[in-house]
């Protein structure tokens, strides 16, 4: 075998073994769905679970962003939806007939942070302490970390957004449970925070 | 000739259909008056309620609450809760068709909003007063 055939040859086998795990990677990235290489082989994907309740957005984000489910573990959802919580929820009365209850009780529980694979609902799970069980979102130490630089003329002090909770004031995506910082534009201030 | 009296009254149906089926009451508010009444109310004031609307009670919190607090003074535009910021759809019939559409949610919404408006329950000839002078706008 002369030197030129034995180059083309290495370059067919080399070839060979940078084409396997391409397509391979190629096909696991189509069955994901849109969500990426990396997302499929490690079961992980950005923001939150997209999930979706007809009676958990009706009864519950009447009032408040219907927040998902994965912003919260399950210990703060159980406590929430706990049968005597809802006539006192931060001072309002929401209480909910015993099946509506159940239901949305288990909708939070089922897509709560806990066994989640999506990035925030990991960084989420993994700032609360243990012994911890937060109600409210804005005091997950994640989420109050992420917003700590915000002044009172942007959030409390604006008409338009009053509250830290009303997340789709700012979160242009909320509603698709997307929170990535090029959806961000708060009333007034636009993209300037 | 003949043609032309039918492309008229078909004209007459197509206007007249819509416009009836948006100015009568919704069932859901004719069968609530009928409740109201059975409890004893008598002659629904919607004069009465669009007063009542805007008048304010002194909360727990020191603060005035009215209607208007969370639904704000235009009914045709949309409301702010006080509390979350969340938008509230508008209340006018007029510009939201699917208000008093639901007996069950008309009488939910009553209970959640009259305690934390005025600290207490609204009677049944009150919630009619309400629900006549809201059907109309």
């Amino acid at each position: 075998m002369d030197g030129g055939a034995m180059r083309r040859r290495a370059l067919r086998i080399g070839l060979f073994f940078l084409a396997l795990p391409l397509t391979g990677l190629t096909a696991i990235a189509w069955a994901d769905d849109g969500g990426g290489v990396f997302e499929a082989l490690f079961g992980r994907h950005k923001e939150v679970a997209p999930v979706h309740s007809d009676t958990y957005e009706e009864e519950c984000g009447a009032c408040h962003f219907a927040y998902p489910p994965g912003l919260l573990p399950r210990r703060s959802w159980a406590r929430l939806m706990a049968p005597d919580a809802l006539s006192d929820h931060f001072g309002d009365d929401a209480a909910l007939d015993e099946p509506t209850r159940r239901e949305i009780a288990a909708f939070l529980d089922a897509h709560a942070a806990d066994d989640s694979g999506y990035k925030r609902s990991i960084k989420v799970r993994r700032s609360i302490p243990k012994d911890e069980a937060p109600l409210r979102i804005t005091e997950v130490p994640y989420i109050r970390r992420k917003h700590a630089d915000l002044d009172a003329a942007r959030i409390q002090d604006n008409p338009k957004v009053k509250s830290l909770a009303n997340c789709e004031a700012c979160h242009r995506k909320a509603a698709d449970a997307v929170y990535d910082d090029d959806t961000v534009s708060i009333p007034g201030f636009g993209r300037d925070w | 000739m003949r043609h032309r009296l039918r492309t008229t009254l078909v004209l007459i149906f197509l206007v007249a259909v819509p416009a009836t089926a948006l100015c009568a009451d919704p069932a859901a508010v004719t069968e609530l008056l009928d409740t109201y009444r059975k409890a004893g109310a008598t002659d629904f004031d919607a004069a009465w309620a669009k007063d009542a609307w805007t008048k304010e009670f002194k909360a727990d919190d020191g603060k005035m609450r009215s209607c208007i607090t969370c639904h704000g003074s235009d009914l045709k535009k949309s409301g702010q809760h006080a509390k979350t910021g969340k938008v509230i759809d508008p209340m006018a019939r007029s510009v939201n068709p699917e208000r008093y559409t639901d007996t069950a949610k008309i009488e939910k919404w009553f209970k959640r909003n009259c305690e934390w408006a005025w600290g207490r329950l609204c009677t049944p000839q009150e919630k009619g007063s309400f629900l006549r002078f809201l059907k109309d706008t």
